[in-house]
């Protein structure tokens, strides 16, 4: 992925480090990775004692608090475990060992459109997604006209998304997504979106979820970027906190590890 | 299966850190959450049926071509070649009664199972409510049997048939058995599928089986002659979807004019042979289906509850 040229205005405003909105407890998460999903190899397996699985820890005691207002970046190489720390919060994934805990409502974006689906127009698509990140018809209803406008694509609103290029669907996933207004808000790569005017207005929009006192934790590869947006970032390395704090310190802690 | 369902201290809070408003991710009404989520349930219902019929010039009139054409068949082959219509009154509705029944069955059955696989990229990517799918799959299911029984109400009436509460209680005893069994069995296809693909295709063939092991085509004394007072006969009558079998029998078949007056000549005709002191009356064992069925559901609901923080990895 190319460094990202896009240029970040303004800081990350003071979060309000008297309210706990997230709280990871020593969590621990293992997959077991299954070579296959079918009957017949597990009872060959089972009948010539081979190991029919690898496990592979993804979190290994992490210990993670965010603040009321508070922008996290979670930065790590691929397989650090940042995605799945995002998924454990959100609900997708349980921890093995220790817990999550949360106030308020939580949106969780881990990937831009997964809740879309190609044969549904795009309008079916904003009610079907919104309702899938908590929001009541009503809600939608009325932050309808808004999601369409910010996507700019509203003359394809009653078209099937398949049509979409990459694009449109990605714009109106992430318009629906920025117009849930959860109390905390879980992104993952999701800032990689558009052509650079478009990126320059999802950057602007965070900005004014933070400015609204929104708790946010981002993964993302685009460093630069994330150590401009956050107000604190935390660096995973084979599913353990290495560092957490000061972004700028935490992008060149990463950075030496790579060297 | 459920080997790592974590122990219940993992992840619980105490008393006072839920009064601070703390909460655990993915903390909802658990198996009561279609009735908390109704909107989203409506959406994924829309969602589910706009996708099976994409491109298609037909669209929903397949689900009257499909029993339509299944019917057809069968009352061709055994009602006419196999002659079963001679020694039967209105065998044509006898047949049709029970088809929709397999088929309500199979559907909710077969479509739950593959609910939670078919929505891989929900599942495993945004947290909801994972009781939703299997839900959905059901009702869109029930929106399929509604022509279906339609058309069976329909030919029941040519037949000279007239409505009557004993049919609509054995129409309301035979749905809330068949769903409450369906689903049970579904929401169990539905998390075993999560873990082992070979599931879907067990229960193709459990539905399969269904189809020819309750009396849809034959009288169910036949069965009785055939298998006299051993176990399997008991194992036979009372297997729930049989019993829903007979209900529906009773709700659109047993009433009609031209069965009531064969019943007179040829008490071999009345459904649900005196089975014992319990079983008299027009409904016959229908507590017994009732209460497996009940006791399927809950197993479901259960299994389910215990295996769906699960799926998102295992898929």
């Amino acid at each position: 992925m190319a460094p990202s040229t896009i240029d970040v205005p303004g800081a990350p405003p003071k979060p309000d480090l008297t309210r706990e909105m997230v709280r990871v407890e020593s969590v621990t998460k293992q997959f077991d990775l299954r070579h296959n999903h079918s009957l017949k190899e597990l009872a060959f397996a089972a009948l010539q004692r081979k190991k029919l699985k690898d496990e592979f820890t993804a979190l290994n005691g992490v210990d993670l608090t965010v603040h009321a207002g508070e922008t996290v970046g979670l930065i790590g190489f691929n397989g650090s475990g940042k995605s799945t720390l995002l998924k454990t919060i959100s609900g997708v994934l349980f921890p093995d060992e220790g817990r999550v805990m949360l106030r308020g409502r939580v949106a969780g974006l881990i990937e831009v459109g997964a809740g879309f689906h190609p044969d549904l127009s795009g309008r079916e698509n904003v009610y079907l997604n919104g309702a899938i990140l908590g929001m009541t018809r009503s809600q939608i209803d009325d932050r309808f006209q808004d999601i369409v406008d910010f996507s700019e694509i509203e003359e394809f609103i009653d078209t099937d998304v398949k049509y979409y290029s990459s694009g449109m669907f990605l714009r109106l996933a992430f318009a629906v997504a920025v117009h849930t207004d959860p109390d905390i808000f879980l992104v993952d790569e999701i800032l990689s979106v558009g052509d650079e005017p478009f990126q320059k207005k999802c950057i602007k929009r965070i900005r004014e979820l933070q400015v609204a006192g929104r708790t946010m934790i981002v993964v993302s590869h685009e460093l630069a970027m994330l150590q401009k947006l956050c107000s604190r970032i935390v660096v995973l390395e084979h599913g353990k906190i290495i560092y957490d704090g000061d972004p700028r310190t935490a992008v060149a802690r990463l950075r030496a590890t790579a060297a | 299966m459920s080997a790592g369902a974590a122990a219940p201290s993992i992840g619980r809070l105490s008393k006072a850190e839920k009064a601070q408003g703390w909460r655990t991710p993915g903390q909802d009404h658990g198996w009561l959450n279609p009735l908390y989520e109704r909107f989203l349930l409506h959406l994924l219902v829309k969602k589910e049926l706009r996708v099976r019929y994409r491109g298609s010039v037909l669209g929903m009139a397949w689900s009257y071509v499909k029993p339509a054409v299944q019917f057809l068949v069968f009352f061709l082959a055994l009602g006419v070649f196999l002659q079963l219509n001679k020694g039967m009154p209105a065998y044509a509705v006898y047949l049709f009664s029970g088809i929709v029944v397999a088929n309500l069955f199979g559907e909710v059955f077969g479509n739950c199972t593959r609910s939670i696989t078919g929505n891989q990229a929900l599942v495993s990517k945004i947290y909801l409510p994972s009781e939703l799918f299997p839900w959905s799959s059901m009702i869109v299911a029930l929106i399929h049997f509604l022509p279906q029984v339609l058309v069976l109400t329909i030919g029941a009436l040519l037949y000279g048939w007239i409505p009557s509460p004993t049919a609509a209680i054995a129409f309301f005893l035979g749905m809330v058995i068949l769903l409450l069994l369906s689903m049970g069995l579904g929401m169990i296809g539905a998390a075993l599928n999560a873990a082992y693909r070979d599931i879907e295709n067990f229960v193709d063939l459990i539905t399969m089986v269904a189809m020819w092991i309750t009396p849809i085509m034959y009288k169910i004394t036949m069965v009785k002659d055939a298998l006299q007072d051993s176990i399997w006969w008991w194992l036979y009558s009372l297997n729930p979807l049989a019993i829903v079998v007979e209900l529906f029998h009773v709700a659109f078949w047993r009433y009609g004019p031209e069965v009531v007056e064969a019943v007179e000549v040829d008490k071999d005709l009345s459904l649900v042979p005196p089975l014992g002191p319990l079983s008299n009356g027009p409904f016959g064992y229908w507590w017994v289906g009732l209460l497996t069925s009940a006791i399927v559901f809950a197993i479901g609901t259960l299994v389910f509850e215990r295996t769906k923080r699960r799926f998102a990895q295992e898929l």
